[in-house]
């Protein structure tokens, strides 16, 4: 097997595994954008039902842990291994907090009686169990991702500390960051779509 | 002469031995031929799987199997065939082989996820047949359109989750054919310099990649679904069964084109080496490769003619339709004005690609036919799609992959099979196509419908001739794969560039060493330039 040393070449890979989780989370787009414009009135009154603290508190957190992400990919390209290690781990750590408030959300919507299937929505407008059924299924989705992110960071992080990962060699760490601003870009588009419908 | 060891007898990492050796590779062209097997384990299944449905189809009253049974027979004949067979036969066969060669590149860019791929490959087979044996098998068609998808209680939500394994596998190995083009091109070697089978190969990944994902997430809906009822296709829930129909097809048309377009590239090579001649318009077919894969994109809603969607949508998707027709004919176009004024060399597969071209121009054609909004409702879900599909599925990519199997096999084993054979199969396999497939657009227009496990008696005479049709198919193709594999009983002998072809894959011994190339090839400035072939040829004679 030839050395992979060709640092352009598995970036380019990357960005295209990065266009097919959009087209991924696309898909559910164009059912969210049809729905939508069946159900315009019945979609905003639901998304006012969800509790934005916590959306925006959440998209919060994830844009730092963007940063964070970033910033410890250039602290460990001038060698700060330590700083990065540091900054890497409050990635994960925020990217968990994320995670904790997502269940926190649900559960309460949960003690609410809205979940898919539930009688609530069943006897409610049609619209608003849409709304629920794409509010589940996407940020659903999109927190398999986060976790998965979490995965893949924790793991770099190991590597980082057991010096596999450096300054020289840091494409596994660029790829995975990418991943997380992917992750980040994602709920940026989800946030308004659910907690910002006017 | 000392023969350059071929990359059967090197492993990829030295110390690999036996099974080994082959389940733990990561040399493309390993990959490649490990793909070859269990495409062709596949292929045989669901091959006898159709025979079996047309074998019930030949009497109206003496049932071989019962409805439910022949629902689950052609689901699983349509599932094999389209995921386990025509979509990744081509592309992780001899695309995987024959990309690196052409290219002039040691392996693809990313050697292990290739490994990775057909892994994925190989267990998304084996998931689809444990749904089939744990809960029933699906009998939803190839399809899964809801509501019944969601209603059925036969094991879909496996068969669902084998096929998103599939579609993983073929989206990875999509990323590293992009991955290898971009940089893994022999020095010197530009865009167009690039031998139309790669370009072909190349046009296929970006709609493996772009489209796939889109059928993944459909699937997981369904899973969902079943699972937790969320009810976004439930109209009593406020969802839309169309919906899914759309989201199906925005990956499942495109995929008609991941099965089309590589058979294209392989009739591409063919063509000039057996005419001696430069491939008439080679920017053309580029154009028109890149042309089928963004239009082909833009064409899913034909499928759904019928199904409630507003006659506006209808024309734009008709019109768009009789649009993709357009590159497919300039190829075809193309590759018949090759052999004009060519030296015609026939070899069988040369045969195979001209039976291509006729084939493959009836399907193409009667595709307009239900492009067309008006004509579509009158054969919308009868016999005339099937055979249509079968027609530029079976007729057009199958037959290029025989003609690939047959033009590089030499490349791939370093062996010749028997040419009267094949010829022989060749003929017997598209005279049964002919008799098998043809008829049913007459039935079609007649009005027999699709996926019934019994019809109308006055449609016995065509059926009982269509069974015979498949029964000589099926020996022509009994008698091809017997002459491939008894080639196997010779020692290697093929010529490095048997055929007298230019691209660089026949550069290199046959089979290649396990790097490809012993020393660096020399990129030519045009791939198809056949004048220093016709001086050697020339002087050969002058001698």
């Amino acid at each position: 097997m030839h050395a992979n040393t060709d640092n352009e070449g598995s970036r380019l890979g990357m960005w295209l595994f990065l266009y097919t989780e959009i087209m991924l989370f696309g898909g559910l787009f164009v059912l969210y954008a049809v729905y939508y414009n069946r159900y315009p009135g019945e979609f905003s009154a639901a998304g006012r039902e969800l509790e934005l603290a916590k959306g925006a508190l959440n998209t919060g957190l994830l844009l730092l842990s963007s940063f964070t992400a970033a910033a410890s990919i250039e602290t460990l390209r001038k060698g700060a291994k330590r700083a990065a290690l540091g900054l890497l781990g409050s990635t994960v750590l925020l990217g968990l907090v994320f995670l904790f408030n997502k269940y926190l959300e649900w559960s309460h919507k949960f003690a609410h009686d809205i979940f898919p299937g539930s009688d609530t929505l069943l006897k409610g407008p049609k619209g608003e169990t849409v709304f629920y059924g794409l509010y589940f299924t996407l940020t659903g989705l999109h927190a398999l991702h986060v976790f998965l992110g979490c995965a893949v960071l924790s793991a770099c992080w190991v590597l980082v500390l057991k010096g596999r990962v450096t300054g020289e060699r840091m494409n596994l760490l660029e790829n995975t960051g990418l991943y997380w601003h992917l992750v980040d870009i994602v709920w940026i588009f989800l946030f308004p779509l659910f907690y910002l419908i006017l | 002469m000392d023969r350059t060891l071929s990359f059967f007898e090197t492993p990829s990492s030295p110390g690999q031995k036996g099974a080994r050796a082959w389940l733990l590779t990561t040399d493309h062209k390993r990959i490649g031929l490990m793909y070859l097997w269990v495409v062709l384990f596949w292929f045989f299944l669901g091959a006898c799987l159709g025979l079996l449905l047309r074998t019930q189809l030949m009497s109206v009253n003496h049932l071989l199997l019962s409805a439910q049974t022949y629902n689950a027979a052609f689901t699983l004949h349509g599932v094999i065939m389209i995921f386990l067979f025509v979509i990744p036969a081509i592309p992780a066969i001899l695309g995987n082989f024959l990309v690196p060669l052409q290219i002039g590149a040691n392996d693809v860019f990313f050697p292990r996820l290739n490994l990775l791929s057909w892994y994925l490959y190989v267990a998304g087979g084996l998931l689809a047949m444990v749904a089939l044996f744990t809960k029933g098998a699906p009998d939803t068609g190839w399809t899964f359109y809801v509501p019944f998808s969601v209603a059925t209680q036969t094991g879909v939500t496996l068969s669902v989750f084998a096929v998103f394994v599939l579609g993983l596998s073929s989206m990875l190995t999509g990323l590293n054919f992009i991955t290898t083009v971009h940089r893994l091109r022999a020095k010197g070697l530009g865009w167009l310099q690039l031998p139309l089978f790669t370009w072909s190969v190349y046009a296929t990944a970006w709609v493996q990649l772009l489209a796939t994902p889109i059928i993944a997430v459909t699937l997981l809906l369904i899973i969902v679904e079943r699972l937790f009822n969320v009810g976004l296709f439930d109209p009593a829930k406020g969802g839309d069964p169309l919906m899914y129909q759309h989201l199906f097809w925005m990956y499942s048309h495109p995929a008609v084109y991941i099965m089309i377009l590589p058979a294209m590239g392989i009739i591409s090579e063919i063509f000039p080496v057996f005419s001696r001649k430069s491939i008439f318009g080679y920017k053309a077919i580029v154009a028109a490769t890149m042309g089928i894969a963004i239009l082909g994109s833009l064409v899913w809603a034909h499928h759904m003619f019928v199904s409630g969607i507003s006659d506006m949508a209808v024309l734009v998707f008709s019109f768009l339709t009789f649009l993709v027709a357009v590159p497919s004919a300039v190829k075809v176009f193309n590759w018949v004005s090759t052999m004009y004024r060519g030296s015609i060399y026939m070899a069988p597969p040369f045969f195979f690609a001209l039976c291509f071209v006729f084939l493959f121009t009836l399907g193409g054609l009667t595709g307009l036919v239900q492009g067309a909004a008006g004509p579509n409702v009158h054969i919308h879900d009868t016999h005339f799609i099937v055979g249509h599909f079968h027609f530029v599925m079976f007729g057009g990519t199958g037959f290029a992959f025989l003609a690939g199997l047959h033009f590089w096999w030499p490349k791939l084993f370093g062996r010749l099979y028997d040419f009267k054979k094949a010829y022989a199969g060749a003929v017997l396999l598209t005279a049964g196509f002919v008799m098998h497939y043809f008829p049913m657009f007459i039935l079609g227009l007649k009005g027999m419908p699709r996926r019934y496990y019994t019809y109308l008696p006055e449609f016995w005479p065509l059926n009982f001739f269509e069974g015979i049709g498949a029964y000589i198919m099926m020996s022509g193709l009994a008698l091809l794969f017997f002459n491939l594999l008894r080639s196997f009983r010779g020692p290697r002998l093929a010529a490095d560039d048997p055929w007298g072809a230019t691209t660089l894959e026949w550069r290199t011994s046959s089979p290649p060493p396990l790097e490809n190339f012993a020393t660096e090839p020399e990129v030519d400035a045009y791939p198809y330039d056949f004048s220093a072939l016709a001086r050697k040829a020339k002087a050969a004679v002058k001698i």
